[in-house]
């Protein structure tokens, strides 16, 4: 469920910061379904895996907002359907 | 833990997400966002993983919508009208999540259902979710991905850097 609200936000919104919250919502959903199963089973493994999957999610948080700067002060725009070039 | 209390939560955490797509504001969105990664860690501690819930809300909560925050007001963002995708591709983005959360949420209940349960607290190993138990498991069945993040972060910060920065050139012309 939260992982279908995620979905239609990375699908629907122009705004590639918007973008990236869904993103983060999404990783959420899966977190959650980690630590529910880890409950489920008694078995904490799913904990390991929830927080290299935080790692992760805040490496991935760094590199996009670098990725937004960039963007933004080369086309000044965070539309993302207004940006069609990979190379700059 | 009571459950209508934990069904009370999953409600409102349903809610910010649903408040963090639908706002039109990216600053609205990036609180509605903290509130739901709140209400997320409040989820775990009912689930028994409270050491999570604490990273959580120190990793997410404190890290990264801080970064989100200073990027958006680095851009000086506000609301843009022009934002929103027309009707026809929303509704065909809230089907296809819809059968693509069908499809996960089947899985889910087969993988819970057909598993045998740990039975409520019986067979449950003494200390579940407890740091100490965590860390057993981190630090032995887990330590050659555990010091590859270190390494992940790292090579993220420095290209995080390296593609924030503005040219030296660019910079002085």
């Amino acid at each position: 469920m939260l992982f279908a609200i995620g979905a239609v936000g990375v699908i629907t919104r122009r705004n590639v910061i918007v973008i990236f919250m869904s993103v983060e919502i999404m990783l959420n959903a899966g977190n959650l379904a980690f630590i529910a199963i880890a409950n489920h089973h008694g078995n904490m493994n799913g904990h390991a895996i929830v927080l290299f999957v935080m790692t992760v999610a805040a490496a991935e948080a760094a590199i996009g907002l670098a990725v937004i700067l960039a963007m933004f002060r080369n086309y000044e725009t965070v539309r993302a359907d207004e940006i069609g070039l990979l190379r700059y | 833990m009571s459950e209508p209390v934990f069904y009370g939560f999953a409600a409102l955490t349903l809610l910010s997400a649903v408040a963090v797509v639908g706002l039109r504001n990216p600053v609205h969105c990036a609180l509605a966002l903290i509130a739901h990664l709140f209400l997320i860690a409040v989820s775990f501690a009912f689930l028994g993983a409270h050491l999570m819930a604490a990273l959580q809300i120190i990793i997410y909560a404190g890290a990264v919508v801080v970064l989100f925050l200073f990027v958006i007001m680095l851009l000086n963002l506000g609301a843009d009208p022009g934002d929103r995708s027309g009707p026809g591709l929303i509704a065909a983005a809230v089907t296809a999540a819809a059968a693509m959360g069908g499809v996960v949420g089947v899985v889910v209940w087969r993988a819970v259902s057909v598993a045998e349960p740990a039975g409520r607290g019986l067979a449950r190993e003494e200390g579940f979710g407890s740091t100490v138990e965590f860390a057993r498991y981190l630090f032995r069945e887990h330590v050659v991905a555990f010091e590859l993040t270190s390494v992940l972060l790292l090579v993220a910060v420095v290209g995080a850097v390296v593609m924030a920065r503005r040219d030296p050139d660019e910079a002085e012309g």
